[in-house]
């Protein structure tokens, strides 16, 4: 049984628009709205080059990652030919206008990868 | 949900039908029972291949494109080796000869041409065969293990290429052609005597000008001789007929579909007579010509397809084609009115010796024509300058030299394609090469870019090698795929070209997104990334403070107004107006670097510092910290203004750059354009702002200002061209203003200054502003009104669309301690 989190109204979230849901361990979670008002989840990072895919443009079912425009299906996190690759998607479900999430799917799925790096280089060796 | 289903039966299995059904699957999948009819044993396979069979290049298990299997998979009921030759319009079905019956609702007839057999004594005879299915080439395969001499009547493109074929497998082959050079509807006189010279030189023999009477037999009933009139005789232990195709109409006919030159369709494809019934390829008639090249089918198929579907948008409204013939090591190419006549211009290039022949046929200020033979490597350039109908008076000069001549081409990637290595890279974004693109479409018979995109990725980024693919496409899919259509649309999401689409936003006075889906039949809901964020440029730039702006159809960087990086950081350059700044600006930067842990400081190439590695969430307090305005570093907008520091410090400086530069700056600042502007200003002719690769640039002599335009130092470096001498600082406003605005009306979102100024042509550009002085500032005056007000989107969040809630994370409630209850709602973020 899914622990059902609320974690926003679905007004909060722009038509064709994403909103970002912060957890204490691991990427974020991008939430979009369809056109027709359905919502999705998935973990906010392109199975390419880990762009964040919260920050792309929604059409149809899909996001295009900003980064390098592969377009990711929104309900299946599969990425569209020729590309491949999957993103993991997280359990949606609206009542009342409200968005909410599995809490257990928020505090498990994905938290172990690594960030992403750019930039000056940190690492004492270099 | 079947017994609902309606019903389709093709006749014909060919390559125009069954890339009809393929189209028809793609987009409505459940909507028909299908069947379909072949009469030929054989699954759909690649006609066009069947020379490169037959010359041993290829085998047929290669040409296969749709196997068995593809047929089960989508349901289909197939019935192989059966010829229908019946269609009852009145209890709509069909007959086979063998009574095999099919009822539809609704039928497509793709029933191909059969070739032309002369009709002369003997032409019946054992030996005596067409050029057209599998079982021809088969035949002609066979002969050459057994016999000697082969006759081929017809020098056309498939003459040739059995021809060329047969002799490769060892026979002896004379062609015998009726008129006085070969392939006189592809070339002149000149260039097919090099062609004939040519295929002399590898053995094949000709008899120009030569009619044929007869055949004779042998006394098996297998043909032994060819007699010309005259009564000369050569032998002839095979004879294949291509002197021309006709298209099948016989079934049609019978139907009482009305017929001229093949069935006759509208454009939708559907037969004139009988609305139920569609008829696609070489069968098919469409406004008085029957194409016999598989682009154009492959156009009709895509319609037809969109049709029965019922969505009822697109029409076919004809192709143009080109010539390529597939005989290895020849290079010969064609399009257009290359014979010219009263009326057109010719520009020749003939040096017989080397064997390069080269006419380029001009009418009215525009290429209509060419005839390319031995150098073949601008023809898709002259392909494409033809079907674009660009004025080509400001380089007419340079037009047989090829576009190479021009100096810098930009990115587009022509002339390039033929001279790459396998192992070079084509698509530099998503790392493919030359190599994998041609195997693609060699192995996949890929025809269109949009499925080189599909299947390779090459172009389907950034788009800057689209050129270069399209290239390939047309050198390695040969002549017979090369016939593109004429316009090309912006995504696939329609078949709309962003002219039409700017058009109609004009013409109707659209101003919304939904709107344009509306009016122009977009065929996906809400477009995609790749046309949302063009329409919504076409709809700003078109009706400045009447359209409506779209945020969710502008790229992140021009949503969150910053560049986003590779790790999802974004960058801030302030605006440096002139690239000049002060100790007060560079303190609040120094601080808020600081502040915010920005891990880079660096100067860019036009003088501005970009502040990398700013977390989204810190974006709208960095700008308020820094005080700046927007340096629009992210947008298709004025970028910078690159100035030396002139008059005012430099010893050699005539005019005050650093001060024009700052005018220019403010004057246009907020300025969207089609793609990213940059201007440059010098203060003397040794140029230190390196004005010469701008959009822009202005450059200070003695007597005023030399204003150059259209440069680019981007991904490939194009040398700006000169336009006009100004006396004062206020004239280089309007006229850089005027000019900006033109390109802002005219050009193709992602079309940069240097590609738009190439596709209108210089002289339209210098017609408009320097030469109607009312146009000039008419569209000095459309900028500045379009500017005025324009929100700065640091500082006006509202006024400019910003969406704060993107800069913050949701987070949801703590993990509940073991209760159930309701979760509070978290804090809404600023709107």
């Amino acid at each position: 049984m899914p622990n059902w989190i609320a974690v926003c109204m679905l007004s909060d979230i722009p038509v064709l628009g994403s909103r970002r849901v912060a957890r204490d361990r691991g990427p974020q979670v991008a939430l979009f709205r369809t056109a027709d008002d359905r919502v999705h989840a998935l973990l906010d990072r392109c199975p390419h080059k880990a762009g964040p895919l919260s920050q792309g443009i929604v059409f149809g079912d899909a996001v295009a990652c900003p980064l390098h425009n592969w377009t990711i299906a929104l309900d299946t996190g599969c990425a569209r030919e020729p590309d491949d690759g999957r993103t993991p998607v997280f359990q949606v479900k609206l009542e009342e206008g409200q968005v909410m999430l599995d809490r257990d799917e928020l505090d498990t799925v994905g938290i172990d990868l690594p960030p992403v790096a750019a930039g000056p280089c940190t690492r004492a060796t270099c | 949900m079947s017994t609902t289903r309606m019903k389709l039966v093709m006749v014909g299995n060919g390559m125009a039908g069954v890339r009809t059904i393929e189209e028809l699957l793609k987009i409505a999948p459940d909507l028909y029972d299908i069947t379909v009819f072949g009469a030929e044993p054989h699954p759909n396979y690649n006609r066009i291949l069947l020379s490169p069979v037959l010359a041993g290049e290829q085998t047929l298990d290669e040409i296969i494109l749709n196997p068995l299997s593809w047929y089960d998979e989508h349901g289909i009921r197939l019935h192989l080796g059966k010829t229908v030759t019946e269609i009852d319009r009145v209890r709509r079905q069909v007959v086979a000869a063998d009574g095999t019956t099919a009822a539809y609702d609704r039928l497509l007839i793709a029933t191909g041409s059969n070739p032309f057999i002369l009709p002369i004594p003997g032409k019946d005879l054992a030996g005596v065969i067409g050029y057209r299915d599998i079982t021809d080439t088969q035949t002609m395969i066979d002969a050459a293990t057994r016999y000697q001499h082969a006759v081929v009547i017809g020098g056309g493109l498939l003459g040739l290429e059995a021809a060329n074929g047969l002799m490769r497998r060892g026979m002896q082959v004379t062609v015998v052609h009726l008129n006085d050079w070969l392939m006189e509807r592809q070339l002149d006189d000149q260039a097919g005597a090099l062609l004939r010279q040519s295929l002399q030189d590898r053995g094949l023999r000709f008899r120009m000008g030569a009619q044929t009477e007869a055949l004779i037999g042998d006394a098996d009933g297998r043909v032994m001789a060819v007699r010309f009139r005259g009564g000369e005789e050569i032998p002839a232990d095979l004879v294949v007929m291509a002197a021309g195709i006709r298209p099948n109409t016989a079934l049609a006919e019978r139907a009482g579909l009305h017929c001229h030159r093949g069935v006759v369709v509208t454009d939708t494809l559907q037969t004139v007579t009988d609305p139920r019934i569609y008829a696609v390829g070489e069968c098919a008639a469409h406004r008085g010509i029957a194409y016999g090249l598989v682009a154009p089918l492959f156009e009709q198929g895509k319609v037809c397809a969109n049709h029965l579907a019922q969505f009822g948008i697109g029409r076919y409204l004809g192709s143009q084609t080109s010539t390529k013939l597939k005989v290895t090591g020849i290079d010969l190419f064609s399009a257009g009115d290359f014979m010219g006549g009263p009326g057109t211009e010719e520009i020749v290039m003939s040096d017989p010796f080397a064997g390069v022949y080269k006419k380029l046929v001009i009418k009215e200020d525009r290429l209509v024509g060419a005839c390319l033979y031995g150098d073949t490597v601008d023809g898709s350039w002259y392909f494409k300058l033809l079907r674009e109908g660009r004025r080509i008076a400001d380089i007419r000069d340079k037009l047989m030299f090829g576009e190479s001549s021009l100096g810098d081409v930009g990115h587009e990637g022509h002339h390039k394609a033929a001279a790459m290595a396998d192992s070079d890279e084509v698509c530099g974004c998503n790392g493919v090469t030359k190599g994998a693109v041609c195997k693609a479409i060699k192995e996949k018979g890929l025809f269109t870019l949009e499925e080189v995109r599909k299947h390779t990725k090459a172009s389907a980024s950034c788009g800057s090698c689209t050129g270069l693919v399209e290239q390939l496409l047309m050198f390695t899919a040969g002549g017979d795929y090369s016939a593109t259509p004429k316009k090309k649309a912006i995504c696939g999401c329609t078949e709309h070209s962003h002219q039409e689409v700017r058009d109609a936003i004009v013409d109707h006075h659209l101003v919304s997104m939904a709107d344009l889906f509306r009016h122009l039949d977009w065929k996906t809901p809400n477009g995609c990334a790749t046309c949302r964020p063009a329409l919504n440029y076409y709809l700003i730039s078109t009706w400045p403070k009447e359209a409506v702006d779209d945020p969710q159809s502008r790229l992140i960087n021009e949503r969150s107004h910053a560049n986003i990086q590779k790790d999802g950081t974004y960058s801030v350059i302030p605006r440096m107006w002139g690239g000049e700044t002060s100790a007060d600006e560079l303190r609040r930067i120094a601080d808020a670097v600081d502040k915010y842990r920005i891990p880079t400081v660096k100067v860019t190439g036009g003088q501005r510092i970009d502040l990398l590695g700013v977390k989204k969430e810190d974006l709208v307090s960095v700008w308020k910290d820094i005080g700046m305005p927007s340096g629009h570093a992210y947008a298709k907008a004025l970028r910078t203004v690159k100035t030396c520091v002139g008059s005012e410090w430099c010893r050699m400086g005539t005019q005050d750059s650093t001060q024009m530069g700052k005018d220019l700056e403010r004057a246009m600042w907020r300025m969207y354009a089609p793609h990213k502007v940059k201007f440059a200003v010098s203060g003397c002719p040794r140029n230190c702002a390196e004005a010469g690769i701008k959009d822009v640039g202005i450059i200070g002599v003695d007597s005023g200002w030399e204003m150059v335009i259209a440069g680019n130092g981007g991904i490939k470096t194009e040398v700006a061209q000169f336009f006009t001498k100004l006396k004062t600082a206020d004239e280089v406003l309007e006229y850089t203003g005027a000019f900006m605005q033109l390109y802002r009306k005219e050009g193709w979102y992602l079309e940069r200054t240097v590609h738009y100024v190439a596709r209108v042509g210089l002289d339209h550009v210098k017609r408009r502003i320097l030469e109607d002085h009312e146009g000039r500032k008419a569209l000095w005056a459309e900028l500045q009104f379009a500017l005025d007000g324009e929100p700065d989107p640091w500082f006006e969040f509202s006024k400019a669309q910003v969406d704060l809630r993107q800069f913050e994370a949701l987070s949801p409630p703590a993990p509940a301690a073991g209760a159930q209850t309701a979760p509070s709602l978290p804090v809404r973020v600023n709107v």
